[in-house]
């Protein structure tokens, strides 16, 4: 593409802006043709630079293996004494870009010894090239790559069907290998498996479809790469901060820096601290120069809380209504990386997202054959061997199991002597459960309450005349907070005349009596974590006064029904005010005995000129349930 | 349930902070690697997000070979200004003295002693134990290896084997006494990002990446500015003015020139996207023996 005039520049930076990372790693024996691959896909997307295919042209003909012709796979061998052997052997990070993705690969070689090497490489990998000659078919090396990039969590695999030029490019071969390896592959539980014909040496079914192989109707390598959907990062779920360092330029100010593993956040948001299970309340989301909104998964980000809280390295921030658990003992999948054998009952250091604590392999429950999955008996652990074992630490650390979250279940082990890391290891799930801890740590109260409900308990009070229409509004409104999920309750005259203030006329002492025991009901319920809704006339300002006293600033919702008493007594749904005005009824509000209009009432409903439903949409709005 | 999409630059910059402030909460002596050129003023500028609204909790170090480009020391005093950041600048005295320079000594030579030996000397006076470099994996075939947190024996030599293994991004910040750790938070970036990062965010860079009339000399087919009357000129060599700029800024005796009329970023990133050429080509050092960058790499150089 020739980007020249301003337009296109500006066009090329918003197309490079949009485009998102993917992470794959290639996987295939020795000679299967991975090098020349990976060489083809740099080559193809415009990658290499022509002194760079100069270079590479002088190098195929001191070291390659095609004579004359280029040797892609001399692009990706890297350091001289591998050069000069003939092997590469160590993980290789490239990078190329589609016209969506940037792509960064993991090059792993195939030898059996470097196990490890590939896990490395799986660990933060999405997807996996899984390389075949179709010459050979599924071998055992082919077996054994699939099993490790299935334990690391890569949930997709291009099945590379390479060398397909020396099969003569024959469709019941292609067709064998992909049955056999399906078969094979069920129990590894990948999510997607896409099978492509190939020569990565002559360049077929790479960028283009290859003419030799009209047979294949699906996408090249890179168009499948482009669009391959690997089950993104979601931001629906619950938000997951492990906190790395503490930003505490002064007393004025203090950030707890991390990036986010999981879900979002937002200003204002009610979180936890892990493991303390402390509540607390995101203050600020502090960006270079300013704050944001919102952050979400992937983003480094700093947050301060509106409480001030004990949070330090290796705590975790989580959303408040969704904390994960927090334990010390687990089983857990272990892939040992260290020439030293691993021996139970000897205590490593274990890293845990930013934890670090001791640990020790209480028991080797068994060891994995990675070739077969066979499950053997073992007493130690040796080099690239796999295991699944019982670990126990020092203290608490908060986690989830690996196949929900590769920050929060992924660990490695470190040699306390020579500091080396020894071992990966995958957190299946907790022995013993110190799930409830947090809980005893912290105090029950509303907001805790609340949390579990998912969200604010709150005391709606309706006032107003007699046939105002405080029950129908409060009745739409209770109907359409439990639709959305919400747990409420509706106290009015109805339920609680009959029962708890029974002994209660309506003398104002009486009804200065009524309206202080429904309050404290109220109370009682919005501590409980409710939304309380009171629909009752409460004509008189001090004792409406007195029930927003008994509530925190901002849980007390004043609403005021306001109707005309004309409006009212032509409406007289109860018969109440011909009742009142023959003077079957004593003290009766508006015609007997005052009634005192609120001065400032939250909310101020008119309805004698507007209709229910509508007051009823103002209030879910002003009251900020969605 | 809504997929969520991170962009790819925006997934860069927040692994490289995440980087940045894992070394630094190994509770060691960092010290932050500034070569004044694209890369250190990305690294730097990511150092200052991470840390916002706190300075970075370490010093800058500047392997001062005094051939750099009057330009760039003129960005160096803005830049240590504008961050609020200690710098230490250090010269290999021993070199000044023997008057060790690019043309008489060679350019192996003179890297072995202005920057390898003068970087070893500057990290052992401030005991530095975390060296944060702008190093990238798309540079050169053999750093798409090297670790993001690359071990250091004593006395600062890379050993391949010795490497640990980094899995997901859990980095092993242990080490003993003596032995230190290179940490690279560029490593996962290419020069593509690095132009379109210092665009999205209006990062100040050294003018001499953009195109100008400038006195440059023909030197084997690349381009070499005068920068000062120390370049020594052949018989009857004069400088000549052309439109030139840098694509990568070290010293200026062994930092080639190209040919480009581009003058703002957005030409610059035009130009890098349809360029046939790698920005090492630029760079001397490079091809001067085979594998030569892995042999330097092991003596103690980036
Ligand atoms: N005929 C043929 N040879 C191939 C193909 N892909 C790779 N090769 C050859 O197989 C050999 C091993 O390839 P290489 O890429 O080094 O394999 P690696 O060990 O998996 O990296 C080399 O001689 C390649 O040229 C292919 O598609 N067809």
């Amino acid at each position: 593409m020739m980007a020249s005039s301003t337009t296109d520049i500006t066009a090329f930076l918003a197309t490079q802006r949009d485009k998102t990372t993917l992470r794959f790693i290639t996987c295939g024996s020795v000679d299967d043709g991975k090098s020349t691959l990976i060489g083809r896909l740099l080559h193809e997307s415009k990658c290499i630079f022509d002194d760079q295919l100069q270079a590479l042209e002088k190098d195929s003909k001191q070291y390659g293996t095609q004579g004359e012709k280029i040797d892609f796979a001399l692009l990706v061998d890297g350091l001289q004494a591998e050069r000069e052997q003939g092997i590469t052997i160590d993980v290789a990070y490239r990078f190329f870009s589609t016209d969506k993705r940037k792509l960064i690969v993991a090059d792993t070689p195939g030898h059996e010894q470097y196990t490890r090497n590939m896990a490395t490489g799986a660990s933060t990998a999405e997807l996996a090239v899984i390389l075949v000659d179709a010459r050979k078919g599924v071998l055992t090396q082919t077996r054994r790559h699939s099993r490790i990039v299935a334990m690391m969590g890569v949930r997709h695999v291009v099945l590379a069907i390479n060398k397909m030029d020396l099969v003569e490019f024959d469709q019941a071969v292609f067709e064998r290998i992909d049955a056999e390896y399906r078969v094979f592959s069920t129990e590894l539980g990948f999510a997607s498996i896409h099978s492509i014909p190939l020569s990565a040496l002559e360049g077929d079914n790479i960028v283009t479809h290859s003419a030799r192989m009209s047979w294949y109707d699906g996408p090249p390598v890179i168009e499948y790469l482009n669009s391959v959907d690997t089950a993104p990062m979601s931001e629906r779920r619950a938000l997951r901060m492990p906190v790395q360092w503490v930003n505490r330029p002064d007393q004025h100010f203090r950030g707890f820096c991390g990036r986010i593993a999981d879900g979002r956040v937002r200003a204002g948001d009610p979180v936890r601290v892990l493991p303390s299970g402390v509540l607390a309340h995101v203050k600020d989301i502090v960006v270079w120069g300013g704050a944001v909104e919102r952050a979400a998964v992937g983003e480094s980000v700093t947050l301060t809380l509106a409480e001030e809280v004990d949070v330090s390295r290796g705590d975790v921030i989580v959303a408040a209504d969704a904390p994960p658990e927090v334990a010390d003992q687990f089983e857990c999948r272990l892939l040992w990386m260290s020439e030293q054998p691993l021996l139970p009952g000897r205590p490593y250091l274990l890293k845990l997202h930013n934890k670090e604590v001791t640990a020790t392999i209480s028991e080797i429950k068994y060891c994995e054959d990675i070739n077969s999955g066979a499950h053997l008996a073992a007493k130690i652990l040796a080099l690239n061997e796999i295991a699944v074992v019982n670990l126990s630490l020092s203290q608490n650390v908060v986690f989830e199991p690996y196949a929900q979250s590769r920050t929060l279940g992924g660990f490695i082990l470190i040699d306390k002597l020579s500091l080396e890391t020894v071992g990966a290891g995958m957190i299946e799930f907790a022995l013993r459960r110190a799930a409830n801890i947090h809980w005893q740590a912290l105090e029950i109260n509303q907001q805790v309450r609340a949390a579990a409900k998912h969200q604010a308990a709150r005391c709606v009070w309706f006032t107003g005349l007699s046939g105002a229409g405080k029950s129908t509004i409060a009745n739409l409104l209770e109907k359409r907070l439990h639709a959305a999920g919400k747990h409420t309750y509706l106290l009015d005259g109805d339920n609680v005349r009959h029962g708890l203030n029974r002994d209660l006329g309506f003398t104002e002492a009486d009804r200065v009596e009524n309206i202080r025991r429904v309050a404290e009901v109220a109370k009682l319920m919005v501590d409980a974590g409710l939304i309380v809704l009171v629909s009752f006339i409460s004509p008189y300002r001090s004792e409406r006064r007195l029930a927003r006293q008994l509530f925190a600033e901002g849980e007390f919702v004043e609403v005021f029904v306001d109707a005309a008493l004309e409006v009212c007594e032509r409406r007289d749904t109860k018969g109440l005010y011909a009742k009142a005005r023959r003077g079957e009824l004593k003290n009766f509000t508006g015609i007997d005995s005052a009634y005192e209009v609120p001065e400032a009432p939250e909310i101020h409903l008119l309805t004698g000129t507007a209709d229910s439903v509508a007051c009823v949409n103002a209030m879910m709005e002003q009251l900020a349930i969605r | 349930m809504t997929s969520y999409h991170i962009n790819a630059l925006s997934m860069l910059e927040a692994e490289s902070i995440e980087i940045i402030r894992e070394a630094v909460a190994a509770g060691r002596n960092p010290v932050m690697m500034y070569s004044i050129g694209k890369d250190s003023s990305v690294m730097l500028h990511l150092a200052r997000k991470a840390f916002f609204p706190a300075s970075p909790p370490f010093p800058l170090l500047h392997v001062d070979t005094t051939w750099k480009f009057r330009d760039m020391y003129a960005h160096r005093t803005r830049m240590v200004a504008e961050s609020g950041m200690e710098l230490i600048v250090h010269t290999n005295q021993d070199g000044l003295e023997a008057r060790v320079n690019p043309f008489t000594h060679g350019s192996s030579f003179y890297t072995d002693v202005m920057k390898t030996q003068a970087l070893t000397q500057a990290l052992d006076a401030g005991e530095f134990d975390i060296v944060f470099g702008g190093a990238r994996r798309d540079e050169e075939k053999s750093r798409a290896k090297e670790r993001i947190f690359s071990f250091r024996a004593p006395g600062h030599r890379w050993e391949p084997k010795a490497q640990r293994p980094e899995l997901w991004n859990l980095y092993n910040t242990r080490i003993k006494v003596g032995e230190s750790i290179r940490v690279f938070p560029l490593s996962n970036w290419t020069e593509l990002d690095i132009w379109q990062y210092i665009h999205q965010e209006n990062i100040p860079i050294v003018p001499l990446y953009f195109a100008m009339v400038r006195p440059v000399v023909n030197r084997g087919g690349t381009w070499i500015m005068v920068d000062d009357e120390r370049l020594p000129l052949a018989k009857g060599e004069s400088p000549e003015m052309r439109l030139v700029r840098f694509r990568t800024l070290g010293c200026y005796p062994l930092s080639g020139a190209i040919e480009s009329p581009a003058t703002t970023l957005e030409e610059i990133i035009a130009e890098t996207f349809n360029a046939r050429s790698s920005e090492r080509q630029g760079r001397l050092i490079d091809t001067d023996q085979p594998g030569s960058m892995e042999k330097k790499k092991q003596e103690g150089y980036f």
